[in-house]
């Protein structure tokens, strides 16, 4: 083991252009990736920035007892897709309406009569913020019989669905085509090391080494590569984040888990190629 | 030791390498393989250490049947072969010293073996002054001698050497010639392959000669004969 050891750093020593420019290679390779990864985790976030406003509300009959409505609360807060229920009142509703709406002040302040309705604010749990569940909940809601009316912005809560639904189209496409195109690039990188070693192999063959022990230091090397480049990648992709959020908007980074997530698919692609490479080259010789 | 019964060798592009080919080489035997340019000697020589397959017929080397060993196998039966060309195949970026450690390090040797093993054979073969040297620091004599220090080192019970004076001067020659006369004497079993009949007239080893693929003379069989009358 020992031995495999030194020999897989051995070949960074003697090899040092074709092992920094693998480690480049896949850095680079990894950085469009994380690139695009960055640019998904930005975009999934604005989306749930977005989705936190998905937010049902069910206007009440003027009159309804609140004894009832507070019960109903209750049992609406109960359903499973429910995060919160809460209780408007026509004076809160009147009250709110003050504040938000500036421009229109004065024309509330003159009102001798509140002509807004009491509500129910209902708001959905993260994963319940689509269509399906938002009409579901609405024709629920609509059953209650101090109910009037039910709105929830239909429109947009589809064309959030569309944003959803193109985003995981357009991340898992691109990212499967910026992973292939990396596992390609990486694997090539990979070939040339094997290459480059072909006559060390040929001569370890000769004097009686088994094809494990040939392969397993182009496997540790093709790992630690791997992870260089993840680690370099993860790297620029800080820089680039760092960029963005201070010069154009605020962004978000990976999570600590992503970032470990990127540096073990280097890692991964780095032992596989090696494995591959190497496997093919013996399988020849 | 090597046995080889009614052996073909066909290569899969081009005709046939050896036709029917059989001889035995006793253990501790010094044997010269001649003939003509493609003949059939590096072809021999390839079978016995599993470079190539078989077509028919059987080779037995060393207690293995090549027909019958596995891919896995291979490396157990080039452990107890030691193998020499006529371009010495050094790695460049080590030194001498490296060069044969690394043939005990890549079969698994104890490490703390390997500076002794090396130097004793580095020294057999008169080179210990330079086991620091590169190849590119050593003449061609040198290079084959450190060649042949690595095949020596896993204690081989056959060395097998095709052409090992190919590239070398005739002082250079001889040196290396004696040097695989001495380890001989010391009871490894050499094959020689070679195209130099002064060398094969030197020496009262036994000869084997080929010719395209068939075997057409072997001194531990046929009557002595003129060896001038061969090419
Ligand atoms: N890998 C191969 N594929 C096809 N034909 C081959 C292959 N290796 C050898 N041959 C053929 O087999 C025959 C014997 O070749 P071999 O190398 O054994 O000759 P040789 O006696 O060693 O010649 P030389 O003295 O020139 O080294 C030749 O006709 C050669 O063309
Ligand atoms: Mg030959």
């Amino acid at each position: 083991m020992n031995l495999v050891i030194r020999e897989a750093l051995l070949a960074f020593r003697r090899a040092p252009l074709l092992s920094a420019l693998s480690v480049t290679t896949i850095a680079f390779s990894l950085f469009v990736v994380g690139l695009f990864g960055l640019v998904a985790v930005n975009l999934q976030q604005a989306l749930r920035d977005v989705a936190e406003r998905v937010e049902i509300v069910a206007y009440l009959l003027p009159g309804a007892p609140i004894e009832t409505i507070t019960l109903a609360e209750k049992d609406i807060e109960a359903f499973p897709e429910v995060q919160a229920a809460a209780y408007v009142s026509e004076d809160e509703a009147l009250q709110r309406a003050r504040t938000e709406l500036v421009e229109f002040r004065d024309v509330l302040q003159e009102l001798e009569r509140n002509p807004l309705p009491a509500s129910i604010e209902v708001k959905l749990k993260p994963h319940f913020r689509d269509v399906e569940h938002v009409n579901e909940v609405a024709e629920r809601l609509r059953g209650f019989g101090f109910v009037d009316d039910v709105r929830f912005g239909r429109d947009w809560v589809e064309k959030l669905d569309r944003l959803r639904q193109i985003a995981a189209a357009v991340g898992l496409v691109v990212g499967a085509a910026f992973a292939a195109v990396a596992i390609i690039i990486i694997g090539t990188t990979i070939r040339m090391a094997v290459l480059q070693r072909s006559r060390e192999i040929a001569i370890m063959r000769l004097v009686g080494a088994t094809n494990g022990f040939v392969r397993r230091p182009f496997l540790l090397q093709g790992a630690l590569k791997g992870m260089l480049g993840g680690l370099a990648a993860v790297a620029l992709s800080y820089g680039a984040y760092a960029l963005i959020n201070r010069w154009l908007i605020h962004a978000e980074f990976f999570s600590q888990e992503q970032a470990v997530a990127i540096v073990g698919f280097g890692m991964l692609i780095g032992f596989f190629g090696s494995a591959a490479s190497v496997g093919r080259h013996l399988r020849r010789v | 030791m090597i046995k080889f019964t009614n052996v073909f060798k066909a290569f899969p592009k081009g005709g046939l390498a050896l036709k029917d080919v059989s001889f035995h080489i006793a253990k501790g035997e010094f044997v010269f393989l001649t003939g003509h340019s493609g003949a059939g000697k590096s072809t021999v020589l390839k079978l016995v250490y599993a470079e190539e397959p078989v077509t028919s017929g059987e080779v037995r080397v060393s207690g293995f049947t090549l027909a019958e060993a596995r891919r896995k196998d291979i490396p157990m039966l080039r452990r107890r072969l030691g193998i020499v060309f006529q371009d010495f195949r050094l790695l460049e970026d080590r030194t001498a010293e490296e060069n044969v450690a690394f043939a005990l390090e890549v079969t698994g040797a104890r490490r703390a073996s390997i500076p002794a093993r090396v130097m004793r054979v580095l020294t057999q073969v008169g080179l210990a002054a330079k086991a620091h040297a590169y190849p590119r620091e050593l003449s061609g004599g040198e290079q084959q001698r450190v060649a042949i220090a690595r095949a020596l080192v896993n204690e081989p019970t056959v060395l097998l050497a095709d052409e090992p004076t190919g590239n070398l001067d005739e002082r250079a020659t001889r040196g290396v010639f004696q040097l695989l006369r001495d380890i001989n004497a010391s009871g490894t079993a050499v094959v020689m392959a070679t195209h130099d009949l002064d060398l094969v007239r030197q020496a009262p080893y036994r000869v084997i000669e080929l010719q395209e693929g068939a075997l057409v003379y072997d001194s531990a069989v046929d009557e002595p004969r003129d060896q001038a009358a061969s090419p």
